[in-house]
């Protein structure tokens, strides 16, 4: 069990350093592959009025002339150990993690990702809460009432939920919910839960609710499906024959069996939130990770994407590891 | 052997006789391409501390019968009248919860594949503990004491370090005896056994067939073994059952099923039995043709297109649906060919082949 660990952590950190050299390449080798010039990509850190004098020299500075896996090893140290720019106003320190400097507000990526990842974290977190508790409910009691009124509302709801996309159930919720009703806020009023987590949650519940409802429907059509197999199964007969309440019975052995397959798909959904979830933070102005790299991107701000796509491969990467980790609980026969 | 009821009763009016008495059962599933009639008009009795074998072949409605018992068709699609009478109370009208309280405790099931059958994410003993803690109110320590006791009795080797073991960490053979001593845990006055060794090599096989006779005596239950296979029944029951097409053909004490067969299909079944005193160059004498589909069950005798005999009966097997009739000390068969003919075809034809 511990070398499964110490091997999957190891596996983690190679497929880190993996995708920091493809996202590397996209933005600093592609650009150069397909006519670029090292003075091209130093024009974006000296702004629109620069001359010609200024450009060379930031390109000196910054090393764009050098061969790319120098560039590569001196990012990977920034990111590792910390580093120095020198932007000819004076030299200043980027410590570890240092992702680089943002092109347009010349601040440093790191501190900006730090300020938002809450701002995603709590989206993300509350919305899987109520998604699985939610999705997995129904989807069980679809299961076990398979053909009935129930069965068929929940599922014609769910397509629903699969197949609405989030920029209309959101605004849709926030348009009766905020402006005509008034129960929840309006977009964009973030506040930290350790500040105040009644206006925190105030502020969070509608996102969390439109964000888990699109995904309590795949989870309650995921759940129906695991629950119908594992209703099924020989073992949940030996159960029954047990004499066990029907409430165990499902519970303990049909749910328990058809969990494994949610739990993997959860983990990389959530993985995949944390790294932003960009439509729900874009239709709530909520200031997280989602919303930062689609600012970086309108406003071509490599530094910034290049920042939150390696936080969010993290994010991605650390939940399917705890994923795996949590398979070897669940399922004993995987232990080894 | 146990005396068996008449055929022809009127339900209700007759006090239950033996430990279990099942009278007339028949369980119908209504599909889209009709009526399964899955059982249709079984009657039989076992006593405690007696062994009835059911033997069929696969679709004949064994182990559809055995699950009725057991109550776990509940909340299916399955139509079930006919009584059965456990220790005196009546199964098919009572509340599954009543139901449920007796299965495990009074009655218990051991099933074909011991892999399928325990839940592969729950240890052996946990799932001896749960079966024990849902019918006596101890600890759970005292639970996984008993859950060691039980597994020490069916001979599982350091059954307190192999009580923490996973189901896919025991061989079939082991895992046939944890679930037996699952089945055992709460002492069922009632044990199916339902195909207990089909998936088990011979050599377990026979080992897990004492198993089940030495805990019969030991716990003086009444037990109904399950199989496709006679071996299994000569080895342990009193009396048999044979099953076609949902229905009783013929049903007797094990003496007289396999001294005095009486019925075509079981001839067949005996035919059809490897033997080791039989001559090498000799073929097995398989049934003819497939089980008939439990929708459209062939008018008269079920068994007439697969029967040799069927011809000597002028008719009669195509057209009318032989009755069950005693033909002496309760050996019961349903066969239109008369006494003298079914035994004149088992002296010249069958016997020597055998």
């Amino acid at each position: 069990m511990i070398t499964y660990i110490i091997r999957r952590l190891f596996a983690a950190v190679v497929l880190l350093f993996v995708v920091s050299v493809i996202t590397f390449s996209i933005f600093y080798l592609v650009p150069r592959l397909i006519g670029g010039s090292a003075e091209s990509l130093a024009t974006r850190y000296v702004g629109r009025a620069a001359t010609a004098e200024t450009v060379k020299v930031t390109t000196e500075r910054l090393g764009f002339n050098d061969p790319i896996y120098v560039q590569y090893a001196n990012w990977a140290k920034g990111v590792a150990i910390g580093t120095e720019y020198d932007y000819g106003a004076g030299v200043e320190q980027c410590p570890a993690p240092c992702l680089g400097y943002s092109f347009i507000t010349r601040q440093p990526v790191w501190p900006d990702l730090l300020d938002r990842i809450p701002v995603t974290l709590s989206l993300a977190a509350g919305a899987a809460l109520i998604w699985v508790t939610f999705g997995v409910s129904v989807g069980v009691l679809s299961a076990l009432r398979r053909g009935s009124v129930f069965d068929r509302a929940a599922m014609s709801v769910s397509l629903a939920g699969v197949s609405l996309p989030i920029f209309f159930t959101g605004l849709v919720c926030l348009s009766f919910f905020s402006y005509k009703l008034g129960w929840t806020a309006p977009g964009g009023q973030f506040v930290p839960v350790s500040e105040n987590p009644a206006k925190w949650a105030y502020a969070m519940v509608l996102p969390w609710i439109t964000l888990a409802f699109l995904f309590s429907a795949q989870y309650a059509r995921l759940t129906r499906a695991g629950m119908l197999e594992t209703m099924n199964e020989d073992y949940v007969r030996t159960a029954r024959a047990k004499g066990l309440p029907e409430k165990t019975v499902v519970v303990r052995h049909g749910l328990r069996g058809a969990l494994t397959p949610i739990l993997t798909i959860f983990g990389l959904d959530l993985g995949l939130l944390l790294g932003g979830a960009v439509l729900t933070e874009k239709t709530f102005s909520l200031n997280g990770l989602g919303k930062y790299a689609v600012d970086g991107i309108i406003a071509n701000d490599l530094p910034k994407i290049m920042g939150v796509t390696l936080t969010a491969a993290f994010f991605i990467v650390m939940a399917s590891l705890v994923v795996d980790l949590l398979y070897a609980v669940v399922d004993p026969r995987v232990r080894k | 052997m146990t005396e068996i009821a008449e055929h022809s009763y009127r339900p209700g009016t007759e006090k239950p006789t033996s430990f279990l008495d099942v009278r007339d059962l028949r369980v119908h599933f209504p599909t889209d391409d009709g009526l399964v009639k899955s059982v249709d008009g079984l009657t039989f009795r076992v006593d405690r501390g007696k062994t009835l074998g059911i033997v069929g072949e696969s679709g004949s409605g064994k182990s559809v019968t055995s699950l009725s018992v057991m109550g776990l068709h509940h909340g299916g699609s399955a139509k079930i009248t006919g009584e059965i009478f456990l220790d005196g109370e009546e199964l098919v009208g009572a509340s599954p919860e009543g139901v449920r309280l007796l299965r495990g405790q009074k009655m218990a099931m051991i099933f074909q594949d011991p892999l399928s059958s325990m839940h592969p994410y729950y240890t052996i003993g946990y799932q001896i503990v749960e079966a024990y803690r849902i019918h006596n109110d101890v600890s759970k320590k005292a639970a996984y004491q008993h859950a060691i006791e039980m597994l020490d009795r069916v001979g599982i080797p350091q059954p307190d370090k192999r009580v923490h073991d996973y189901p896919h960490q025991f061989s079939g053979g082991m895992r046939q005896r944890a679930m037996i001593a699952m089945a055992l845990s709460c002492d069922p006055e009632l044990l199916i056994a339902d195909e207990p060794t089909t998936a088990l090599d011979v050599t377990v096989q026979a080992q897990i067939l004492d198993l089940i006779r030495d805990l019969q005596k030991e716990f003086n239950s009444a037990v109904i073994i399950i199989t496709h296979d006679l071996g299994v029944v000569a080895e342990l029951a009193d009396d048999i059952l044979v099953m076609y097409a949902g229905r009783c053909a013929e049903y007797g004490s094990a003496d007289d099923i396999f001294r005095e067969p009486q019925h075509p299909y079981t001839w067949g079944l005996l035919g059809s039995m490897p033997r080791i005193d039989r001559e090498r160059s000799e073929r097995l004498l398989p049934i003819k043709g497939t089980p008939p589909s439990l929708i459209n069950v062939p008018s008269g005798c079920a068994f007439n297109p697969r029967c040799t005999y069927c011809d000597l009966t002028g008719g009669r097997s195509t057209s009318e649906r032989p009755e069950l009739i005693d033909v002496g000390h309760g050996h019961r068969v349903a066969c239109h060919l008369t006494r003298d003919q079914r035994d004149q075809i088992w002296r010249d034809d069958i016997q020597p082949k055998l």
